[in-house]
């Protein structure tokens, strides 16, 4: 195997680490509300958008406003799901993507008046550098930001599984009529898992601002990559969500190094198809929600 | 069905009355409402009566679109290039539904959206025969005056529209409508009473592409420039699912009145909100979203009943 | 009397467990036959074997002399095989008549219109609901809708008749015009496989009673030898019991 092709793979699985913590929040929504937040994808985008006027204005280093984007997205999303989605909570399929459809519209459209239509690029000054791993060379910000991503998509995965809210939420997730015969209150668990949704898209946000140039259109990307992503790795579980995130990245950068990158979009929606139709449950073939 | 019928007869008789205005603006507004009307009901073969939520609209229209723009860049007459249009986006929506109505909920509702941003790549790397990003160009149809470029592009939408609700009239009142039915309430119900889901779940994705296809190679020639981002854009399939809501899914003059009342409002934020027309946009479908789910025509019904005692 | 169903080494595996595993049995033509065995011995999937709904992983389903076993459920539907289900499925937003027409019209083969609304009607009035042919189906109490099924079942003019515990859930009055309904049916020719627990149905309907347990049926005959039958004892009892059964009689 050349060097090259070691590069792209750790090129690829840095990527997959981001595309990991972006989907996690999307999947944990979807698998438990059966709820496709559209707006995922223009939350990074605010997210990015914090982190960079913290840093313009502030001096706020990006890692930094990780730690104001979680309360602040937490809070957005809480009080989302509780205004608005839990009164079509029980609604078809339809008009959940539809309202958050017109919510996106509207962020979007908010986002171009206050931020412009403008790319807008985080610069940190001095540049992080590189480092090299035996031949394969990979820029410090990006390993670091993969490793922020992979921690907060842990902080995920333990929230879930030790907390008691975590246990709550799964148990609706799993048996929702039978969580409140158990005396859990749907509603606020609903709300707190949207709440987690969020968190996380705001959360990834100030990460991906240090690799990515800041456009208030750029949501609708993001979001398809957290929904091949949850389609590659089977719903609602996070460490569906790290393994799709994992081979989404990869096969994007070999995709760019064989077929150009200019046909990305076309490749992993390829692969979403073909997954929907041969591996609906998944790579890891865990059951997913309709 | 009668009854239906007759007050369909006279609404688009009164539509067709409209260029005695003689003015551009209501012409226009006219052959863009009639176009809305036929994404709308198009999109009720497969969303409103068979319950699949497609997003698949805005893939017909563009394949339609550029269909009948390359067709009548290698010379084949307009009329034609249309009509091929139609049957290509008819033959497409068949082998896509064969793959994708084994899908159901929100799977089926993103496969179906990727479709057109798959066919928008596709088109921009395929120079040679689209113009890519660059666009392409149609050729002006020889017309008197400007005017009467107009008018036959608002009777072609007008004869488009009314072939399209005739369609949608047969279909709920047939066989296939019923099955239709049966399936938005319970598919495997409907299997097991002897409905040929697939065979009836393509038919009715076939129907909702074909009209569409037909729709974006008129448009094209109506605009006489298109490019990939303009006819692929996912708001015509959110703006068809819109207007339907608005209207009232699964009611024969929903979609029309929906689309009437949603290019209105469309109308009004684009000529006083210009700046902001996408999010007044968003705004308009939480609102219906959140305080009309049923649409207009069952708050119409709902004040109706009223006075009546049931 | 020819049979109009044969199952011959008939598997169903999911993942690997085996839900129904080499049932070979035949029902024939104007039989009730009755399909009994403890919960989870795998008597709805062999319904759905039947029906296509989870095709046979291994062996034969014939339908009158016909190979069915990889139909889809409309295809067996269209050939006369109707089924009820344990929880009953009507068309929610839909008339009593309307649920019924559409049995008519998909499996029964008539055309969308005036003679399917009338066949409907009729069915209806046989088992008792055409009072209620325009109200709403879900508006139905529990007892109208297994009713419902019945008249569903009919109008796809079945040659074979899958009850599938059309009595859970209904009283004892219920249950006995439940019964006076499944013998009528059978009059008119229809052939029945019906999935009981109540063993007092089984016994009172059945010429023959077929025993399934953990996928495999242990035991097939009339309904005295049936409940007789030291196996079948065991399946439901437990072998302790069975033991002391068999030492209690000699």
């Amino acid at each position: 195997m050349p060097l090259l092709y070691f590069q792209i793979l750790a090129n690829g699985l840095v990527l997959g680490g981001l595309y990991a913590c972006i989907a996690s929040g999307f999947s944990l929504v979807w698998g438990v509300q059966n709820v496709i937040n559209i707006l995922h994808g223009s939350f990074i985008v605010l997210g990015a958008y914090l982190a960079y006027f913290a840093h313009l204005h502030a001096g706020i280093h990006p890692f930094l406003s990780i730690l104001i984007a979680i309360p602040v997205f937490f809070a957005i999303g809480y009080g989302l799901q509780r205004m608005m989605i839990n009164r079509i909570i029980a609604a078809p399929v339809l008009l959940t993507l539809t309202l958050t459809f017109g919510l996106d519209l509207m962020l979007q459209n908010g986002m171009i008046m206050a931020f412009t239509a403008d790319f807008k690029k985080l610069v940190l000054d001095p540049p992080l550098g590189t480092i090299a791993l035996g031949e394969v060379v990979l820029p410090v910000d990006r390993l670091a930001a993969m490793a922020l991503a992979l921690a907060l998509t842990a902080m995920l995965y333990l929230i879930l599984s030790r907390s008691r809210i975590g246990r709550a939420i799964v148990a609706v997730r799993m048996d929702r009529e039978a969580a409140a015969l158990m005396g859990v209150n749907v509603a606020r668990i609903y709300a707190i898992t949207f709440g987690l949704g969020v968190m996380m898209a705001g959360a990834s946000g100030p990460l991906l601002a240090m690799i990515f140039p800041i456009s208030p259109l750029g949501g609708p990307a993001y979001l398809g990559k957290a929904f091949v992503i949850c389609v590659l790795g089977g719903l609602g579980s996070v460490p569906g969500a790290m393994i799709g995130g994992l081979v989404l990245g990869v096969v994007e950068s070999f995709g760019a190094l064989w077929f150009g990158p200019e046909h990305a979009v076309t490749l992993s929606f390829s692969l979403l198809i073909l997954m929907l139709l041969f591996r609906p449950h998944g790579l890891l073939g865990r059951k997913g929600y309709e | 069905m009668k009854r239906d019928a007759s007050i369909a007869l006279v609404l688009f008789a009164l539509v067709a009355l409209l260029p005695l205005s003689g003015e551009a603006y209501w012409m226009r507004l006219g052959t863009t409402m009639l176009m809305y009307g036929v994404l709308a009901m198009s999109w009720n073969f497969i969303g409103g009566m068979a319950g699949y939520p497609s997003f698949a609209v805005a893939a017909f229209f563009g394949l339609g679109a550029y269909a009948g723009a390359v067709a009548q860049k290698f010379g084949v007459p307009m009329g034609f290039a249309w009509v091929g249009a139609g049957l290509l986006a008819l033959v497409f929506a068949a082998l896509l539904g064969v793959a994708l109505l084994r899908l159901r909920g929100h799977y089926f509702a993103i496969a179906s959206l990727v479709v057109a941003e798959v066919l928008r790549e596709l088109v921009n790397s395929m120079t040679g025969l689209t113009g890519g990003g660059m666009g392409l160009n149609l050729p002006i149809p020889a017309m008197a005056s400007v005017d009467a470029q107009a008018r036959f592009f608002f009777y072609v939408m007008l004869l488009l529209a009314a072939v399209t609700f005739t369609a949608m009239l047969i279909t709920a009142n047939s066989k296939l409508g019923f099955g239709l039915r049966c399936i938005q309430q319970n598919e495997s119900a409907a299997d097991m009473l002897g409905v040929d889901t697939t065979f009836y779940k393509v038919s009715a994705f076939m129907l909702s592409g074909v009209f569409v296809g037909v729709a974006g190679a008129v448009y094209a020639s109506w605009v006489y420039y298109i490019e990939p981002p303009d006819v692929f854009d996912v708001l015509y399939s959110v703006k068809a699912i819109v207007m339907v809501l608005l209207g009232g899914a699964g009611s024969m003059f929903g979609p029309l009145v929906g689309a009437a009342a949603f290019l209105s409002l469309e109308e009004l934020v684009w000529r006083n909100y210009l700046e902001v027309h996408t999010g007044v946009l968003g705004l308009m479908i939480v609102l219906l979203v959140l305080f009309l789910p049923k649409g207009l025509i069952s708050l119409s019904q709902r004040l109706g009943r009223r006075g009546k005692l049931r | 009397m020819s049979a109009l169903l044969e199952l011959s080494s008939v598997t169903r595996r999911f993942g690997g467990l085996r839900a129904v595993s080499d049932v070979t049995l035949s029902v024939p033509q104007g039989e009730v036959l009755g399909l009994i065995g403890p919960n989870g011995a795998g008597k709805t999937t062999l319904v759905n074997v039947i029906t296509g709904v989870h095709p046979a992983s291994a062996g034969k389903v014939r339908f009158a002399g016909e190979d069915i076993t990889r139909v889809r459920p409309y295809q067996a539907a269209r050939r006369g095989i109707a089924r009820t289900f344990q929880i009953v499925q009507p068309f929610p937003g839909m008339t009593v008549l309307e649920n019924v027409a559409a049995a008519a019209m998909f499996a029964g083969g008539l055309s969308y219109g005036q003679r399917a609304r009338d066949e409907a009607l009729q069915h209806l009035r046989f088992v008792g609901l055409a009072e209620v042919a325009n109200s709403n189906a879900a508006a139905l109490t529990l007892a109208m809708r297994k009713r419902l099924e019945f008249a569903k079942g009919l109008a796809m003019r079945p040659k074979l008749l899958l009850l599938d515990e059309v009595n859970a859930g209904l009283n004892a009055a219920e249950v006995d015009q439940a019964l006076e309904l499944i013998r009528a049916i059978a009059a008119r020719g229809v052939t029945v496989l019906i999935i009981e627990h109540l063993m007092k149905v089984v016994l009172s309907l059945c010429s023959r009673i077929a025993v399934l347990h953990h996928g495999e049926l242990i035991a097939a005959g009339a309904p005295q030898a049936i409940i007789e039958d030291p196996r079948v004892i065991q399946a439901y009892l437990g072998k302790r019991y069975a033991r002391a059964q068999a030492g209690a009689h000699g």
